[in-house]
């Protein structure tokens, strides 16, 4: 069975982290990571840019509505996510618009950007 | 409690700090009182949180603890009363949970805005708004500023508790702002976190410590400011700006302390990941369309930040955003930054053409006479180019300025012949 793990954290908190102690805990946590990837165990770990840096598409009976900032709602629950490499905003934001109305009806996508991407090994 | 708990439990309280002492000085209306209390509720979370685990919402925690604590100090100063037991107020979850839910992120909103503002009041001259927001949005120490500021902590001390005193004449403004006075604070405030970003690289450029502490409390206020209001592109600008140009911060001066120059530093050593947050920004701002200086500003660092080498620069489309910046913002000062790009586009006689006539308003400017300098000396006016490198060290800030130019006038010694 593949899992997804999802990382939260109080942001303002990490964002008082300073390059040094960041640089710790990248490292710490990487060493977790590392024999997990040589077994073959761990696909792609990604971290994200800080919510300032994201952008929300919500379905609507219309139109998609694009907002700048993170999902905020509490009402609906985290199903999925992508990745992809993409030229610009703009660019994600018409694949997301194809995807919204490939399943039209509630829900939104956050986007967000990606600020270090480690690929992995290949799981499955 | 062992020094990891002091660890994260301190990054957290630094990380609410903003919101707590913007909500305690809703409460109280002074500043000294909402920063002790605010202090107060610190120590508190010291000593209940390793304890407790950390609560839900560690913002309203503070907050809530910070104004139990502030109305018995103000109780204790009016007269003796009975404190009450401090388990009783630390033991807030049920508390706790009533005011996160009372206290929502607009009304937070407000608060920070407010803090921010009464920082950058017009009365108090630019230094003074930085102090001021360094000490109490950011929390550093009087020590911490004095450092900062190459002053003694007396003086900063001094400097601080004046600044306090003319905003409590004057007086702060708590009612909920209308969305004029909304815009107008946000303009404000974002002008005061660029202040507090450039101070870094004038009065402490030369000590890395002091200039990274300016430009990361400067990029903390920026992302503050965007995380209150996530649809203005301007912030999103102003962050970019400060993101990318900092993100040179480890190139920027070689071992001696001097400055290096846009087209010699090592690109190597530019941080990506800033600069690549930078570009992000940029991208989402440009969704508005409508463009302002932080902006077009983080659109020219952006495109140094492209360029894989200096010679790869696009120097063509740099001209062109100094222009818009020209139109939105007319002053000799960016006049003076796009006759950069027009001596990389039409050479130094065009560039020394559009400088010339700014003699009179950037005379006592040691950018305006360096580039003077360079400019007569890539023309061959070696004498008039060793006058101009004379008068900007006369005018430099920092030793590393006046560094810099030393060696332009080092070379200009040397024989073209060699």
């Amino acid at each position: 069975m593949l899992y997804a793990i999802l990382c939260y954290n109080d942001e303002a908190a990490v964002g008082q982290w300073s390059k040094s102690h960041d640089d710790k805990i990248m490292a710490d946590l990487m060493a977790v990571q590392k024999p997990l990837i040589e077994a073959g165990k761990m696909g792609p770990v990604a971290r994200l840019m800080p919510t300032t840096a994201a952008t929300t598409l919500r379905k609507t009976a219309g139109e998609p509505i694009v907002l700048d900032g993170p999902f905020a709602e509490t009402k609906e629950q985290f199903l999925g996510f992508y990745v992809i490499d993409a030229e610009s905003l703009e660019a994600v934001v018409q694949v997301v618009r194809d995807l919204a109305e490939a399943n039209p009806g509630m829900g939104s996508y956050e986007i967000r950007p990606v600020r270090d991407f480690f690929p992995g090994a290949q799981v499955k | 409690m062992n020094d990891k708990d002091a660890n994260w439990i301190g990054l957290v309280i630094a990380g609410a700090r903003a919101k707590g002492v913007a909500a305690l000085y809703r409460y109280f209306r002074d500043l000294d009182l909402a920063e002790e209390a605010f202090q107060e509720a610190s120590l508190r979370a010291l000593k209940s949180w390793p304890r407790n685990g950390p609560p839900r919402d560690p913002a309203a925690w503070l907050i809530l603890v910070g104004r139990n604590s502030g109305i018995d100090s103000v109780r204790r100063r009016a007269r003796f009363t009975e404190l009450p037991e401090e388990d009783k107020i630390s033991d807030t979850s049920d508390a706790e949970t009533d005011i996160a839910d009372r206290i929502d992120e607009s009304h937070y909103r407000d608060d920070i805005l407010r803090l921010l503002f009464v920082c950058c009041h017009p009365d108090l001259p630019a230094t003074q708004q930085i102090a001021l927001a360094l000490r109490i949005v950011s929390g550093l120490s009087v020590k911490q500023i004095a450092g900062a500021f190459l002053v003694s902590e007396a003086a900063m001390e001094q400097r601080i508790t004046r600044a306090k005193a003319r905003i409590a004449k004057s007086g702060a403004q708590f009612e909920t702002p209308d969305a004029a006075d909304r815009a107008e604070r946000v303009g404000a405030v974002a002008a005061m976190a660029y202040l507090v970003f450039n101070e870094g690289y004038t009065s402490a450029g030369e000590r890395a410590e002091t200039r990274a502490t300016f430009a990361d409390e400067a990029i903390r206020l920026a992302r503050l400011l965007l995380g209150l209001f996530p649809s203005e592109p301007e912030l999103m600008g102003l962050l970019a700006l400060m993101l990318i140009q900092h993100s040179r911060d480890a190139a920027r001066f070689d071992a001696e302390g001097a400055i290096i120059l846009l087209d010699d530093q090592d690109r190597s050593l530019w941080n990506r990941a800033m600069i690549d947050e930078g570009l992000a920004l940029i991208d989402k701002a440009m969704r508005h369309r409508t463009p302002g200086i932080f902006q077009v500003q983080a659109a020219i660092a952006a495109i140094h930040a492209h360029a894989k080498t200096a010679a790869e620069t696009d120097w063509a489309e740099i001209d062109i955003l100094y222009r818009v910046l020209e139109r939105l913002q007319p002053s000799p000062v960016v006049t003076l930054n796009r006759a950069v790009a027009v001596s990389k586009t039409e050479g130094p006689q065009a560039a020394l053409d559009l400088i010339e006539p700014l003699a009179d308003a950037l005379g006592n400017y040691f950018y305006f006479h360096g580039l003077r300098g360079g400019l007569l000396k890539d023309l061959g006016r070696t004498e008039e180019a060793r006058l101009a490198f004379d008068i900007a060290i006369a005018h430099a800030n920092t030793s590393a300025e006046a560094l810099h130019i030393r060696a332009h006038l080092d070379h200009l010694s040397t024989p073209e012949s060699v």
